[in-house]
């Protein structure tokens, strides 16, 4: 039996849980925003709007702590990316959930108290929070402005410029929520790694 | 210089033909109307008064002004004054009794008149009467007082730009609903403030500059093409989804005119109203929706197929 490593100090864990609801908030929203009806309601459209706002001001905040919280913090060390090698530590990764999971294969990149995200996971987490979330964060800010915004960008109207943007990457996000989610459920019990997000011990 | 000589002459080609044309369209004026402009489109009259023998300057009423430029760019412009106004105008000074005459109404003209049949001024005139403004203040409430006869010109329909449509269509609401002498004509109460009424409406500067005041304040049939059937303010509408949705009413009424060549472009819902705004709800892509719902649907279908395979071959 591995010994148990305190790997989520608590502004991990505090900071995980907001953005973690802000997300799911955000994405019920969103999609209400988008898909509102005369026929059908699924989130009242103004209080829509002010829960995507609030929220959206929330993740903002929060955002801006972990850049914060990583550039001081050792955290920041999980997600830089060393490109040698990483192409194929990462097919390696892919090659042992599409197969040797199913094999009951040891891991080929167990967590270890220097390495607490395996390839897949820093390629994913690094895409998500440095490239998708300050993307998501931008146009949102954006969106708060629509007067500010130019008329036309590349021929179409700002606002609907930065809105196609801001829905495109929300979506990626909630791609990797959904995923994300799921892949927590692959630990020594589908719970072990959300009990180890909460009391922060894995 | 041959060449600068050319240029010189093209030139003068060009500013003749301007001229010309200046010259051409003040002569489709009529000069009755030029008598009645040479005083009420100035802010002094000059008149010769017979008592004490001399030309005597005053300033004219600014209530009965009018811009020359914009009655010659407005519905009515190839009227006389007199058409409207009584033939005894033609006599200065006017006979002050002359006030007291009644103004024509729309129907007065355009009741049962064929060439004016597509805009049904018949209907017009019932939503007008079943409208706030008429039965709220009766017979004080005319078409003039939001379509001025000397200035009024027809937006929607022939103006391409649509937020300059707003802005025209807007001004005539504002006219009372924004100046408090206006609108004490018909009313003695207080001029409710059109901001602070609108409090509730989130991104206020945003919707007033995107659609107009009747888009929510009129009930459309669509029997006619600007609904004119305004209504009281607990009936206006205030739910988001009226718009921001994909059968959103302002291709009915904002939109109307562009809506038939424009409804879905590109896969965009209510394709007409991005050439101007973006409402989200209304304007949701069509590919845009399927690609994400196929994205989605293939990563639900890939998570169960990897959840049951560890399931079953753990």
């Amino acid at each position: 039996m591995t010994k148990p490593m305190y790997l989520y100090p608590l502004w991990v864990r505090l900071w995980h849980l907001a953005n973690a609801l802000m997300f799911l908030a955000l994405i019920a929203t969103g999609l209400s925003l988008q898909y509102s009806s005369m026929d059908y309601t699924i989130i009242r459209f103004d209080y829509a709007v002010s829960i995507h706002n609030i929220t959206g001001i929330v993740l903002c905040v929060a955002y801006i702590f972990f850049l914060f919280a990583n550039h001081f913090t050792s955290n920041g060390n999980y997600y830089q990316l060393h490109l040698k090698g990483m192409f194929d530590r990462t097919l390696k990764q892919l090659r042992y959930y599409s197969y040797g999971i199913f094999k009951n294969e040891e891991a080929p990149f167990p967590t270890v108290v220097g390495r607490k995200f395996n390839p897949l996971q820093k390629i994913s987490y690094v895409f998500v929070m440095y490239i998708f979330m300050p993307v998501v964060v931008i146009t949102g800010v954006a969106l708060f402005f629509p007067d500010m915004l130019p008329d036309k960008i590349f021929g179409i109207g700002g606002v609907h410029f930065f809105d196609l943007i801001h829905i495109i990457s929300g979506f990626i996000l909630s791609i990797f929520i959904v995923i994300h989610i799921y892949f927590c459920t692959i630990g020594k019990t589908p719970l072990t790694n959300f009990k180890s997000m909460i009391n922060g011990w894995h | 210089m041959k060449k600068l000589s050319l240029i010189n002459l093209a030139l003068l080609m060009s500013l003749f033909l301007c001229a010309q044309e200046i010259t051409d369209e003040q002569a489709e004026h009529s000069p009755e109307n030029s008598k009645c402009f040479n005083c009420h489109s100035s802010h002094t009259y000059t008149y010769y008064n017979d008592v004490i023998e001399r030309n005597v300057t005053k300033r004219m009423n600014p209530y009965f002004l009018v811009d020359s430029v914009l009655y010659y760019d407005q519905n009515h412009s190839s009227f006389e004054c007199i058409d409207c106004h009584s033939y005894d105008y033609r006599t200065f000074p006017h006979d002050n009794e002359l006030q007291m005459d009644p103004m024509p109404s729309c129907l007065d003209c355009h009741e049962g008149d064929e060439e004016t049949e597509e805009y049904n001024f018949e209907k017009i005139d019932l939503e007008f009467i079943e409208s706030v403004h008429s039965t709220k203040h009766s017979d004080e409430f005319t078409c003039w007082m939001c379509h001025n006869p000397h200035t009024y010109k027809i937006n929607a329909r022939n103006n391409e730009n649509v937020k300059e449509t707003i802005v025209y269509d807007n001004n005539i609401c504002l006219s009372c609903h924004a100046d408090i002498n206006k609108y004490q004509l018909i009313s003695s109460e207080k001029n409710p403030n059109v901001i602070e009424k609108h409090d509730w409406l989130p991104n206020q500067i945003a919707h007033f500059a995107s659609v107009r005041c009747i888009e929510c304040h009129t009930h459309s049939t669509g029997d006619v093409l600007v609904a004119h059937h305004i209504q009281t303010k607990d009936k206006a509408v205030k739910k988001c989804v009226e718009c921001h949705s994909s059968n959103s009413i302002l291709m009915a009424s904002l939109y109307k005119f562009k809506a038939q060549e424009n409804r879905r472009k590109y896969g965009f819902f209510n394709a007409a109203i991005l050439s101007d705004s973006y409402m989200i709800g209304a304007n949701r892509n069509l590919y845009l929706n399927i690609l994400s719902g196929a994205i989605f649907g293939i990563i639900i279908f890939l998570i169960l197929i990897h959840a049951i395979l560890r399931i079953l071959l753990k």
